[in-house]
This record gives structure tokens, sequence and C-alpha cells, in this order.
């Protein structure tokens, strides 16, 4: 095998600007007037090196990341915003100017930063396909050749010679990713393009994108969305603050991911609307869920209560992203201690398709509600077998919609 | 259009392999240039009709105002012809010199999206406005059929001076596109320099009304050896030291695209976190 991308020590430093110091200037004014300030302090003798670079704050994107991609590999980069994929990406893309660092690129490679890059809405569907062919690297002869094949899979045949600002913003994305789907580099970079367009198409993106891993090429993918890093990857880098805080197996990656993102999945101190009922937390219990459809939902509830109470009951409600409730969850607890208690929570039969959801929870004793709250937390359930045929029309985003899953019996 | 051989980035790095980028990414040149033209002529309600019409009103002003009310000397050719064999190449200058410095901050998206030797995009500016160049050149032709002046063989020297034009225009474009990308006021200035341009250049009127001891110093503009020279072959204008001025207008000029070529490769590996 041969590596197909290696990075060695890269590092990225910027420098940000401040309006109040002003010394990184942008305007040619500044610059002047700094110039001359400098000039004149080193006139009068008060020449410090030191004094000009104070205002200018550096900010290290990436610092110091090695990792080795062999030929064939597809892997995933994933961390928080801000953690430096995107820099990565450009680095490799050659967009950004590494500060420290080399990186090696063995083959043709593709950048997929963005949908339908150097479109413009004022030339036609044809003449956009050429230019963004070009633009992302394909030779006139490999656009003409592969021209037909392009239209067919964006489904603008009747549209090529309108301009594309005539467009919807579902036939602009199609044409866009169609045209780079139909690269063929032996590296192809991917960030987060999968996030637009509706859902059957990015149905049809994600299955392109795995044709071309299949055949042999070598892909690095940014998301967000941690099913498609499982459905997608087999290898995950995740980075946090610059550095690679995890080089592995996406399962484990994508766990340690959900884990430093605990935030969105835990809730600390909680009003209640009693003084003697507090919630201390709760949180959905990664590290005991399964990935995978239709796994129990585990999730861990603290109450602290300062006296003793009979038949609490606890309603969950499980909501998608546009507001809907899809389950509501019920159980009673026939009598709880004053005291501290942790409550193990589990729903095991949900059938829900993997996604994001809230969760909401009230808690009420003898009708006379101690706690009530809409989505207190969110919990993103995953799956990693794409080629369930249960799953596959609804993998990606907006899937959350759908809801429950169980199948018909039918009978004629 | 790209190797299978392998790629090294590396700080400081991308200056080694840059001629050989640059030839790898042809097509994407041609493929700018023909984007940028045909957005130019697709964006004018009136379309091609402009890259003439332009030149031909300017030229019948400046007949008019220094022809006509000045009663400027012409040497006896037609003053129409006098003009606009120098507004050709100087609209060249100012339009390829003004669309250069914008092409940087108006491509934007592109440059923050994908690599390519961001040569290209003031390269393709340039000769956008070439092409416009050659259909105002029409023009000259049929105003030269229509007050029956016929060129000499000095005509054949025509490519050389349109030669030197060329690297003049290459040159400030590259300088003003990397100015203006650094400096976001740059935007500014470039209308300015256009402006001002026009008048220090003998474009309405021949060089021979500046004085002959400043004409060493008005040749230092690089225009003037360029526009005499255009006058000198096609209507086989005098003005007298034209060997001085245009060699200084050449080397000038060379010297001019040699230094914004450093600048803007200075410039570029940095571009995309300046825009």
């Amino acid at each position: 095998m041969t590596v197909a991308i290696s990075v060695k020590g890269l590092s990225k430093k910027f420098r940000l600007k401040h309006q109040a110091g002003g010394a990184a200037y942008t305007t040619f004014r500044d610059g002047l007037t700094d110039s001359v300030k400098r000039l004149g302090l080193r006139l009068i003798g008060h020449a410090s090196r030191s004094s000009a670079s104070v205002t200018d704050e550096e900010f290290w994107a990436l610092r110091d990341v090695s990792f080795d991609i062999q030929q064939g590999e597809k892997v995933g980069v994933i961390g928080r915003n801000g953690a430096g994929k995107s820099t990565l990406l450009k680095l490799i893309s050659r967009i950004f100017e590494p500060t420290s660092g080399r990186i090696q690129i063995q083959g043709r490679v593709a950048s997929l930063l963005e949908v339908g890059t150097g479109f413009h809405p004022e030339l036609t569907g044809r003449e956009n396909i050429f230019f963004n062919g070009a633009i992302l690297g394909m030779t006139r002869a490999e656009i003409t050749r592969r021209f037909d094949e392009i239209v067919a899979f964006a489904e603008v045949e009747k549209f090529l010679d309108t301009p594309v600002k005539y467009f919807s913003s579902g036939m602009y994305v199609r044409l866009g990713f169609a045209v780079a789907a139909h690269l063929e580099p032996e590296i192809l970079i991917v960030d987060e393009i999968l996030a637009v367009g509706d859902a059957r198409f990015q149905n049809k993106c994600l299955g392109k994108l795995q044709d071309i891993g299949r055949s042999g090429r070598t892909v690095m993918f940014v998301s967000h969305n941690m099913s498609s890093i499982l459905q997608f990857t087999n290898r995950t880098i995740l980075l946090q603050a610059g550095q690679v805080l995890l080089d592995g197996n996406s399962e484990i990656g994508v766990r340690e991911y959900l884990r430093i993102n605990e935030d969105a999945a835990k809730a600390s101190n909680l009003e209640t609307r009693v003084p003697w009922f507090k919630i201390n937390s709760l949180i959905f219990d990664q590290k005991n869920t399964e990935i995978g459809f239709n796994k129990p939902l585990r999730l861990k509830l603290d109450v602290r209560l300062e006296r003793g109470l009979d038949n609490v009951v606890l309603m969950m409600g499980i909501v998608n992203s546009i507001g809907a409730r899809i389950i509501t969850a019920k159980t009673s607890i026939p009598n709880l201690a004053s005291g501290e208690h942790t409550i193990n929570l589990e729903i095991p039969e949900h059938r829900l398709i993997p996604g994001c959801y809230f969760v909401s929870l009230t808690i009420s004793v003898r009708q006379e509600v101690l706690f009530a709250k809409d989505q207190v937390i969110l919990i993103e359930l995953l799956v990693d077998n794409i080629d369930d045929p249960l799953l596959m029309p609804h993998v990606e985003r907006g899937k959350d919609r759908l809801g429950s899953y169980c199948s018909i019996r039918a009978s004629w | 259009m790209f190797a299978a051989k392998t790629i090294v980035i590396e700080p400081g790095r991308s200056v080694r392999h840059y001629w050989r980028d640059l030839w790898r990414y042809r097509e994407l040149f041609y493929f700018m240039a023909w984007r940028d033209l045909l957005l130019r002529y697709k964006r004018m309600t009136i379309g091609f009709a402009w890259a003439i019409l332009r030149p031909l009103l300017t030229m019948l002003v400046f007949t008019l105002v220094f022809g006509k009310l000045a009663k400027l000397p012409s040497g006896g050719i037609p003053y129409a012809i006098l003009v606009y064999a120098g507004l050709l190449p100087w609209q060249f200058f100012a339009t390829a010199f003004a669309d250069a410095g914008n092409s940087l901050t108006n491509k934007e998206t592109i440059i923050t999206k994908i690599y390519f030797p961001r040569l290209i995009i003031p390269a393709s500016a340039v000769i956008v406005s070439f092409v416009d160049f050659l259909a105002a050149s029409s023009i000259l032709v049929g105003l030269m059929v229509w007050y029956g002046f016929l060129p000499d063989g000095r005509i054949f020297a025509l490519p050389l001076f349109v030669f030197i034009l060329f690297v003049l225009t290459l040159g400030a474009g590259l300088w003003i596109s990397a100015l203006s990308a650094k400096y976001k006021d740059f935007r500014y200035v470039i209308p300015f320099i256009v402006q001002i341009g026009l008048y220090l250049s003998p474009v309405g009127f021949k060089s021979t009304l500046v004085p002959e001891m400043w004409r060493m110093v008005y040749a230092l503009n690089p225009m003037v050896g360029i526009i005499e020279g255009f006058r000198w072959s096609i209507l086989g204008a005098e003005s007298g030291g034209l060997e001085t001025s245009v060699a200084i207008s050449a080397a000038l000029s060379l010297l001019l695209l040699l230094t914004g070529m450093a600048y803007f490769r200075r410039m570029e590996s940095s571009l995309a976190e300046l825009l």
C-alpha cells in the first residue's frame, strides 16, 4: 500500500486583527501611517520591535498535526466548530500555505469544499458545467466526454441553456454536485457538502460518494453528521483546538466526539417548580447506548429530594428537528426516599430512524407538576450500516422527520 | 491537468513549482478568459457593440474638443484618425488595468475554495480587454478607409508596439491586482489613476506639443512611446525622438512586468487569507 496523503508536523497560524491596535493593517492608508509611525519612533530612538507586534494576536488554527492516509482509505475528519477541520482541508487543497510542516500528496486531488464553485448566475447550465469542471481540474476533453452523464445525474436536461439564476436551489446544488461527482480524482476531499439539497438527492450523492470510495479512491470527508461519518468512513481523525485528539476507528472517534460535545446532550441545574425537588442533571448516556437501529436509548436523571415522594410520574417526549413530537414515553416510580438519586431511564423499543432529536421531560406527583420543559437535551442516534435495507432510503439529514420506523404487514 | 506525481506542500514551497503549475492549468486559463468574455457581453444589454461604441464616442468628443475647438496641430493627418490611433492602446490599458484591479476581489469565492495559480485571474482580465481592443481596432480600419488613408510599410512594426503595450498592461495589471487585494482601499485609487493617466498620455494630442526639453521626462510615461509608436506605424506620423521614447517604454514595461510578477507571487501565497 502506498501513502496517498502524508502530513507531518503541520501547523497554521493566523493573525487576528485588532481594531484598537490596528497593527495588522488591511488598508493602504493604515499601512502607510503605521510605517511612518514606526519610522518616526525609530528616528527618535524608541525603536523596539516588540511594540509594533503587541496588537498582533496570533492564533494557531492547527498545531503540529501529523497523520498518514493510505491509498484507498476513507477517512472522516470531525471536530467542533473552530477545531481546525476546514483549515486542514484548505491546507491540503493548497488554498492556504502552511506556517510550518509538510504535506505530501500522491495522486490527482480534487477538493470539493463547496458545491458549484465558480457558478455564475448569468451563465447557462451548460456554460457553468464547463467552467466548474475546468476549475475543479477537468480538461476540456474530459468534460465533453462526461457531459451527458453529468447532465443526466443532475436531472437538468431541460434547463441546460437556461441561466442558472432561474434554477431552483435544488437544481443548482444537483448540478454542482454532478460536476464534482464525475471528476474521477485519485484523492477526493469533501467538506460538508451533503448538508444541502433534498433528502432524495442527498442519498444519491452519498451513494455516488460510496461508489467513488469502493473504486479504490482515497476520500477525506468532513462532516458534522456523525451518521454519515459512520456509514461512509472506517477511520476518523478527531480534531480539537487544532490538534489531533484521536485518530483511529470511526466508531471510537465518533463516540469521543460525542463525549467532548456532551454539553448538548447534558442539562444541569434545571429549574423546578417547587423548592424541595431539584434536578441536578439529565444526561443522554451515550456510553451505554449502542450504535445501530432500535438499540435501547439510555438516559440518566440526577435528582435531589428534600422529602420522600410516592408515585412519581415521569413523562418523556421525543421531538424531531421540526418540532413534531414522535414519541411519548411514561413511567411511574412507586416511591423515592428523600436524598439524592440517580435514576437510569431506558426506552427499549423506540424504533427511531437515526438522527438528532430533542428530549422533553415532565415530572409530576398526583397531578402536581414539579418540572416541565421542552427540549431539555439533544440526543443523536447513530447507525453504522448504510446497507441496511430498512434504512437505506432514509439516511442523511432530515431523516429524523420520518420518526419511528416499522414495517407493514400487507395482505391481498 | 494534475500530475499523478507527488505534490509537496511546504511553507514557501509553492514558488518552486510555480511555472509548472501555470502550464498545467493552461486550460483553466482559457476557460477563465472565456467565462469573463461571456459574462462581459451577456451583462451589457448592447453587448459586443459596447467594445466599439465606447472608443468611438470618446474619439468623437476628443476630435471635437482638441481638433475643432482647441485646433491642435495634427501634422496633416485627419484628427479623428490621430485621436483614435492613440485612444486604441490607451483604452486597452485603462480597461485592463481597472478590471485586473478588481479581478481578485471579484473572484473571492473561487479563490477561497479552489487552488490554481492565481496569476490566471488578472491575466484573464487583461486577455478579455485585449479582445475588446481587437474589436475596437476594426473601427480604425473603417476610419482609414473613410478618409482614404493608406498605411505604408511601417505598419509591419505595429505588432512590436502591441507587444510592448501588452507587456506594460500585464505588468501594471499584476501590480494593481496584488495591491488592491492586499490594501482594500486601493480600489478607490484605480479610477483616479485611469483618469489622470488619460491626460498625462498623448491621447487627444500629439506629443510634439510637449516642449523639446521636457520630451525625455514625458517619455517616462510608458504610454508615450507606445502611442507615438502606434501613430508612427499606422499613420506615418513623425514625432522625433521616437526611438528613445519607445526604448524607455519597452524597458519600463519589462521592469513593471518582472516586478509585478515578483510582487504578485509574494502576495499570492497568503491571498486566500487576505480576501
